[in-house]
């Protein structure tokens, strides 16, 4: 019975594992990459959502049409997650890079206070 | 195979505490990689090789690759930066 | 306020939402058992309709191509921000010329010969995964990565002159922009036959065959491109003071 919902508690875990780091960092770069992590428990779950047991990858490259198959609307949409996940990080490294320019500092508190 | 998929979602269960847990993003360079290709196995088990592919290319090459040159871009400009001070 | 006291309202909070997850979870059907129905109809509709294998490339490329063509002009939006980000700005000394590069990295053997291999290993894989993106897994974005770290294996092998070569010729650039127009372009030349934008308009070959499936191959093709140009530019744009910099130290 729990093994139904093992996925979803795995989810749930990296998801609250990802937020804790992101609040308790230290280090700009540190935090982006518990954003990535974040970022990651959506594919455990739309991997999960997606999954039928006793099914085959949907490549009909081998198997004939009719055989049951993961369902391929979801693994698209995570195809999309994994790209902009990609991107976004990018983005964001360039961004603490500028701050350190600015700034002098990659320390969240530090950072704060030299607004204004 | 129900077993196969437990034992590899409980492995990306115990690899993303470690990799919050590594607070120096020297360290955590490694540790990164490696969770992107525990989560590529775990696209694999599941029968999603197409985003498998995708999470290997960017998830534990370039992701780190990123990291990496934005580690060093910042080391450069502190010593940049005191080598001006000092003047 | 300090870190202790962060961590301790952190976890009351965390309390609280994994309550709001357990109770939003539960009424999820238990895995394994999914029951929708589109991805039920593409599995049986996708090979005869478009004579494609990879139902997960027919649905990126042709079903839901709109939905790709915002993915990708996200990845052209970001590799702009960084560009802009990056710019040589004005208090960078202008009178510097640019440095003559040369084989400058010391590097072993075992790893100059080793990188050499692999690069020309990796750009036929690369190319084999973007070109047959409609029959086995893989298509135009993860071969377009694969080609995008060659320079970088290139660069390990100590031929710096050969990166900076590959990195800043403005065929990079070019890739870059043309692949993600050329997406857009084939979409609006569906609209000049008087169909909707992006339909499969390029005759569907056999199924099985490297040239099938129409547009879809195309799309590939072009999204690989588009991504090693893309993902190189950003390459360059983080390396390029390093490399100089790093030269006119070791000389």
């Amino acid at each position: 019975m729990i093994l139904n919902y093992l996925a979803y508690g795995v989810a749930a875990w990296v998801f609250l594992w990802g937020l804790y780091g992101i609040v308790t960092s230290k280090n700009l770069v540190h935090q982006v990459v518990c954003l990535a992590i974040l970022q990651t428990s959506t594919y455990v779950l739309l991997l999960a959502i997606g999954f039928k047991v006793g099914g085959t990858a949907p490549i009909f490259a081998d198997i004939p049409v009719g055989a049951p198959v993961v369902d391929p609307l979801v693994q698209a949409l995570m195809l999309t997650d994994v790209v902009v996940e990609g991107t976004v990080m990018a983005l964001l490294l360039s961004m603490v890079v500028k701050a350190n320019e600015v700034a002098g500092t990659v320390d969240p508190e530090e950072l704060r206070i030299m607004m204004g | 195979m129900r077993l196969l998929e437990c034992v590899v979602l409980l492995l990306v269960a115990i690899t993303a505490p470690g990799v919050v847990l590594s607070r120096d993003p020297k360290c955590q360079v490694v540790t990164l990689s490696f969770y992107g290709l525990v989560c590529a196995l775990m696209f694999f088990i599941f029968q999603a090789p197409d985003v498998a592919l995708s999470q290997i290319t960017i998830g534990a090459v370039m992701l780190p690759l990123m990291i990496l040159l934005t580690l060093t871009k910042m080391r450069r400009q502190n010593l940049r930066r005191e080598r001006e001070r000092k003047k | 306020m300090s870190g202790r006291t962060r961590t301790i309202l952190f976890l009351i909070s965390a309390a609280g939402l994994a309550a709001v997850f357990a109770w939003g979870l539960r009424n999820l059907p238990p895995m394994g058992d999914y029951r929708g129905p589109y991805g039920y109809v593409l599995t049986r509709v996708a090979v005869y309709e478009r004579h494609a294998t990879d139902t997960v490339n027919a649905i990126n490329y042709d079903y839901r191509g709109f939905d790709t063509l915002g993915e990708e002009f996200i990845l052209f939006a970001s590799v702009l921000g960084v560009l802009l980000l990056f710019r040589p700005g004005g208090r960078e000394d202008k009178s510097k010329k640019r440095v003559q590069l040369e084989d400058a990295l010391p590097v072993s053997d075992t790893l100059r010969v080793g990188m050499q291999a692999m690069a020309a290993t990796m750009i036929v894989f690369g190319v084999y995964i973007a070109v047959h993106g409609q029959l086995t897994p893989g298509g135009g974005f993860q071969g377009g990565v694969i080609l995008a770290t060659v320079p970088l294996v290139v660069y390990l092998s100590g031929n710096v002159k050969t990166f900076e070569a590959i990195v800043s010729n403005p065929l990079t650039t070019l890739a870059e922009c043309g692949g993600a127009g050329g997406y857009g372009i084939i979409g609006l030349l569906a609209l000049l036959g008087g169909a909707h934008f992006l339909t499969n308009f390029v005759p569907l070959g056999k199924t099985g065959d490297v040239f099938s499936s129409g547009t879809i191959a195309v799309i590939s093709v072009t999204v690989g491109i588009e991504v090693a140009g893309g993902f190189l530019v950003l390459m360059q744009s983080y390396l390029r003071e390093i490399i100089e910099e790093r030269l006119q130290e070791g000389r």
